[in-house]
């Protein structure tokens, strides 16, 4: 009999876990009476945000299922999503995957009932992945608002997958407060800014302000190259598109099944800049973060950087002003005089096209608001400071001052374009960026990153294409 | 007298390790009051005036990861999971146990089997299960606990059902009880110390799970407190370590709670546990 | 009695039946099948016999992983044991605030492997720059860095085990020891550890599982960093299925192999222990 009061109120307690579930602004509607193996009951016609009212009056049914690449923005997606929800009562939900896992994160949510309806693709090599996945956008009003059709993403059979959503920038982030304090010191190498124009000239110069970093209050040259995931993209992926962007250039092509690495000495050259001349000891890069090298450049501890365009958002607020940003290109040492900065994008929306055809809908729906509404709009340029490819944002040139920086730098140069996202896969990118960490830990040596660039290139590209 | 020493000896030395053993939760509940730039840079100072923040590193954890909705749905799925488990398995031992058939036999090996299979192994085909069959929410998750975790309880009861004597429950039969009414009212009240070895065991095992509940939820909405602690790690592009450490004190909290009013039951449970497995 | 029983097979075994298909029998046949498959989800799963084995041992991580696991369970086994027994003998024996210890050790297994992981990343990145290390500046440090977490967090278990197992061995019977003139070591050696046998393969037993399976500990720790080097099994398989597109064959295929060798290992200890339990 005791044990039958001990079941009783152990249900009761479950009973008012569930209470105060369904309480709590979250989610699940089950009643306290259901069973276990009730369960299968479907959750899905519960409206899922605080917006529950209008949500109600939406018979069409569909929802978007938002899943974004791109980190540094995730909460000002889901505020977004929040504006669409209450003004249309259409449920939308935006889940941001982890750093370097985004392929990872994918993968498992498209396997569930409740797939993305709307996701990203880096380019090619991760288009051939999802390609079956990927709808047919050329009809759909957000291609149309682009302002070139260069800025959409077409399979090998020319069919338009996916879109470019944002235009970014990377190269040097330098701080022109700290430099001009170094410009002041007797025996500056450089007189003017404007002086470092090549490879030779800016590791002249950081090579100096290591040497004189008391004198300038600072740790170091270069922000920590740290090896941490949410880091090494920067050096893997990022760095790693120099040498392969000189090498189609030389060789006249646009991708290859085996990659020759004429340029890697050049990329050495730059990989030791940054370890070198760095606020880090080597020893320590592995579990360095990209929130350590950023807030390293926001607090005025180092002068160069190596980030792109959305690192503003990390920078902003702090000791480094607006005005003091400026932004050079990764000069390589092979045609420094014409080098522009990196601009590409890897960041195409795709629709999927096994969700069902409301949801397809809602989903472009969305799009449409969000490129072309004043709210969308507004996010987009503004809070999170995107340069997009849209014809529709003609009024709302971002505020971004890396953006601006970069567009006059720019202005007579030749810009580096995006050929990383024609490395072969996820895998090769992880085992080349250990490759360099064992390199500048002095665990590893220079080899074994040209064999992880090289080799493992054709490896990959025969696992992913065969 | 060289007792004596050798006691007080091992007393201080006992506390020494213990303050060792401690130290690491007292480091990170020092570092969640500290700004997120100085917690890896210097870990082992002191919050100073300039490195003070508060309780802001809460405040950010908690919106960032949404914590508290994640404590309500791990409680909610933990405390239904083991009732459902201690339940469930309880009656299913003591009918496999009483009834012989080759289907009985069958299931108790099964069940012995399910216990040495690493989660890997089912890992990906039972999340996709879990999927088709709409199961990607707390019931469910509830529901596939009961699943997974069948074989240890059902093992550990039948283990006691063995030594318990028939005539009890044959008496019972003969004075007009219903097997239910036999189980209920006979069986499970001597059960009660197996069944709560069994809860304890399953408790710790689903509270603190992280993989099973990552694959199987429908990640946008519900997060259990494994879940909320590693998406910080990742959710945001970098770690922030300031709203790292103010989730990890929080999620001890309720595990010290816990300990505190049960810790009797808990080594009990964990004894019995081990004797039995 | 038993007929009687019977008719009520629906409600006792059903409910606890139909969630174990579902949550072991179904995915554990389909786990098999799927090893010899190529597939990105159930539904387009084709069968392509033993190409994911053949893959399985040319992945260089794979092999390693499987020393590396090794090699920590082995550490792992010993230490935990030897520190567990150790405690457990000298909190048995009469010392002030011995409750109050084992209360304290016991504690951290009480803590998810997630949050452990993260508490002492903190901890042992803080004491290793004095160094300029990190537990990710190679596999060896990683390497020890799960083997003081692990310590930390099972030693307290054991000794529970220990202590139970201490306490229930017959005062009489050492007493008796002690008049046949035994010293200490001979008591230990021919008394306490022969009554101990039970304890002890019970936490051999827990120990090498656990070592064989850890997985929250590693993700939150190193995260198999560097270069996937202080990954340990379970870790490989899930980063071969979710980290790498078109081997999701390979990785259950690595399940497989993981589950055998668990089997293997777990069955060997128990026939071994079991028949030194019976020999004393």
């Amino acid at each position: 009999m005791k044990k039958m009061r001990r079941f009783t109120a152990l249900g009761l307690t479950a009973a008012m876990a569930v209470t105060a579930l369904a309480g709590c602004g979250g989610s699940n509607t089950a009643s306290t009476t259901a069973a276990a193996t009730e369960a299968a009951k479907t959750e899905a016609a519960a409206p899922t945000t605080e917006a529950a009212a209008p949500a109600e009056q939406t018979a069409t049914g569909g929802k978007v299922y938002y899943l974004n690449f791109k980190p540094e923005q995730a909460d000002q997606w889901v505020d977004l999503a929040k504006k669409y929800t209450e003004e249309t009562g259409v449920e939308v939900h935006v889940q941001t995957a982890a750093s370097g896992t985004y392929e990872q994160t994918l993968k498992s949510e498209m396997a569930k009932s409740e797939a993305p309806t709307m996701f990203q693709v880096n380019g090619p090599v991760g288009l051939a992945t999802w390609d079956d996945y990927c709808m047919d956008l050329k009809d759909t009003d957000v291609f149309k608002d682009l302002e070139s059709e260069d800025y959409a993403l077409k399979n090998t059979d020319g069919v338009v997958k996916g879109i470019a959503y944002v235009i970014e920038t990377y190269g040097i982030i330098y701080n022109k407060k700290i430099l001009n304090d170094y410009i002041a010191l007797d025996g500056a190498k450089i007189s003017d800014i404007s002086e470092l124009n090549s490879f030779d000239k800016l590791k002249e110069v950081a090579d100096d302000m290591q040497v004189k970093k008391d004198e300038l209050g600072i740790e170091g040259a270069f922000t920590s190259a740290g090896f941490d995931s949410s880091s090494d993209w920067r050096f893997k992926t990022h760095l790693a598109n120099l040498p392969l962007y000189y090498e189609y250039k030389a060789d006249n092509i646009s991708s290859t099944d085996a990659v020759k690495g004429t340029y890697l000495d050049n990329f050495k050259n730059v990989f030791d800049l940054y370890i070198t001349d760095s606020t880090t000891e080597p020893s320590l890069l592995s579990g360095k973060t990209g929130d350590d090298a950023a807030s390293e450049f926001a607090l005025g501890e180092a002068a160069f950087y190596q980030n792109g365009t959305w690192a503003y958002n990390d920078i902003k607020g702090n000791e480094v002003a607006d005005e003091d940003l400026g932004i050079l290109p990764i000069y390589f040492g092979v045609d420094d005089a014409s080098q522009g900065t990196c601009t590409g994008s890897e960041n195409f929306w795709c629709v999927n096209d096994k969700a069902s055809d409301a949801d397809k809908q809602a989903t472009l729906d969305f799009m449409k608001w969000v490129v072309e509404s004043d709210a969308g709009r507004e996010s987009l340029s503004k809070e999170m400071g995107f340069v997009t490819p849209f014809s529709t944002f003609a009024d709302y040139l971002p505020e971004n001052p890396l953006v601006i920086a970069a567009n006059e730098f720019n202005k007579d140069k030749t810009p580096v374009s995006w050929n990383f996202t024609t490395m072969p896969s996820e895998q090769w990118k992880n085992v080349l960026g250990s490759a360099m960490l064992e390199y500048a830990q002095g665990t590893g040596d220079w080899d074994a990153v040209k064999t992880a660039f090289v080799d493992n290139w054709a490896t990959e590209y025969k696992n992913a294409n065969s | 007298m060289k007792n004596k020493k050798l006691g007080a000896f091992l007393t201080v030395f006992f506390s020494i390790l213990s303050v060792f053993y401690v130290y690491p939760i007292l480091l990170v509940l020092m570092n969640s009051f500290k700004k997120k730039a100085y917690i890896s840079k210097k870990p082992f100072a002191l919050p100073n005036a300039k490195s003070f923040v508060g309780f802001d590193n809460y405040v950010s954890g908690i919106q960032k990861t949404g914590l508290i909705q994640a404590a309500f749905v791990s409680l909610f799925v933990t405390v239904l999971a083991v009732a459902v488990i201690v339940l469930c398995t309880s009656m299913c031992a003591w009918y496999i146990t009483r009834v012989h058939t080759k289907f009985t036999a069958g299931m108790y090996f099964l069940c012995l089997f399910s216990m040495i299979v690493p989660f890997q192994m089912v890992m990906f085909p039972l999340s996709k299960i879990a999927n088709m069959l709409k199961l990607s929410n707390p019931l469910g998750l509830v529901f596939i606990y009961l699943g997974f975790g069948a074989g240890l309880a059902v093992f550990m009861f039948t283990g006691f059902v063995k030594s318990l004597p028939l005539a009890i429950e044959e008496a019972a039969m003969i004075d007009g009880c219903t097997p239910i009414q036999t189980f209920f009212y006979v069986v499970m009240p001597i059960m009660k110390p197996t069944c709560i070895t069994v809860a304890i065991l399953e408790t710790m095992w689903v509270w603190n799970d992280y993989l099973l509940p990552s694959l199987v939820l429908d990640l946008k909405k519900w997060k259990t407190i494994p879940i909320a602690v590693q998406y910080l790690k990742g959710g945001y592009g970098s770690v922030d370590m300031g709203a790292m450490m103010g989730v990890l004190v929080l999620s001890i909290i309720p595990i010290i709670i816990f300990y505190a009013c049960c810790q009797k039951y808990i080594i009990e449970g964990v004894v019995a546990g081990a004797v039995k497995g | 009695m038993e007929k009687a029983i019977k008719r009520y097979m629906p409600i006792f075994v059903l409910p606890t039946l139909a969630a174990f298909t579902v949550g072991f029998i179904a995915p554990f046949l389909v786990g098999i099948w799927l090893s010899f498959c190529k597939f990105t989800t159930i539904t387009d799963a084709k069968f392509v016999g033993f190409i994911n084995y053949a893959k399985v041992f040319g992945d260089a991580t794979f092999v390693h992983s499987l020393w590396y696991t090794t090699l920590f369970t082995i550490v792992t086994v010993i230490l935990i044991n030897f520190f567990a027994f150790a405690v457990a003998m000298a909190l048995t024996a009469k010392i002030k605030g011995n409750y109050l210890f084992r209360t304290i050790f016991f504690m951290p297994n009480l803590i998810g492997g997630i949050v452990l992981g993260y508490i002492w990343s903190l901890l042992l990145n803080g004491i290793l720059a004095i160094w300029m290390r990190t537990l990710t500046y190679s596999a060896t440090y990683g390497f020890w860095g799960l083997v003081i977490l692990m310590l930390w967090q099972q030693v307290g278990y054991m000794m529970i085990i220990y202590i139970a197992g201490i306490q229930n061995i017959p005062s009489d019977l050492l007493e008796a020891a002690r008049i046949d003139g035994a010293n200490k070591w001979q008591e230990l050696r021919y008394v306490i550890l022969p009554m101990l046998m039970p304890s002890i393969t019970v936490c051999t037993f827990l120990t090498l599982t656990n070592g064989f399976k850890l997985f929250d500990q590693n993700l939150a720790l190193t995260n198999g960093e560097p270069s996937q080097k202080s990954e340990m099994l379970a870790m490989n398989i899930y980063t071969t299925f979710y980290g790498r597109n078109g081997w999701e064959g390979v990785g259950q295929a690595k399940a497989v192999i993981f589950f055998i060798i668990v089997g293997a290992v777990a069955l060997t200890q128990n026939y071994l222990s079991r028949r030194k339990e019976v020999e004393q």
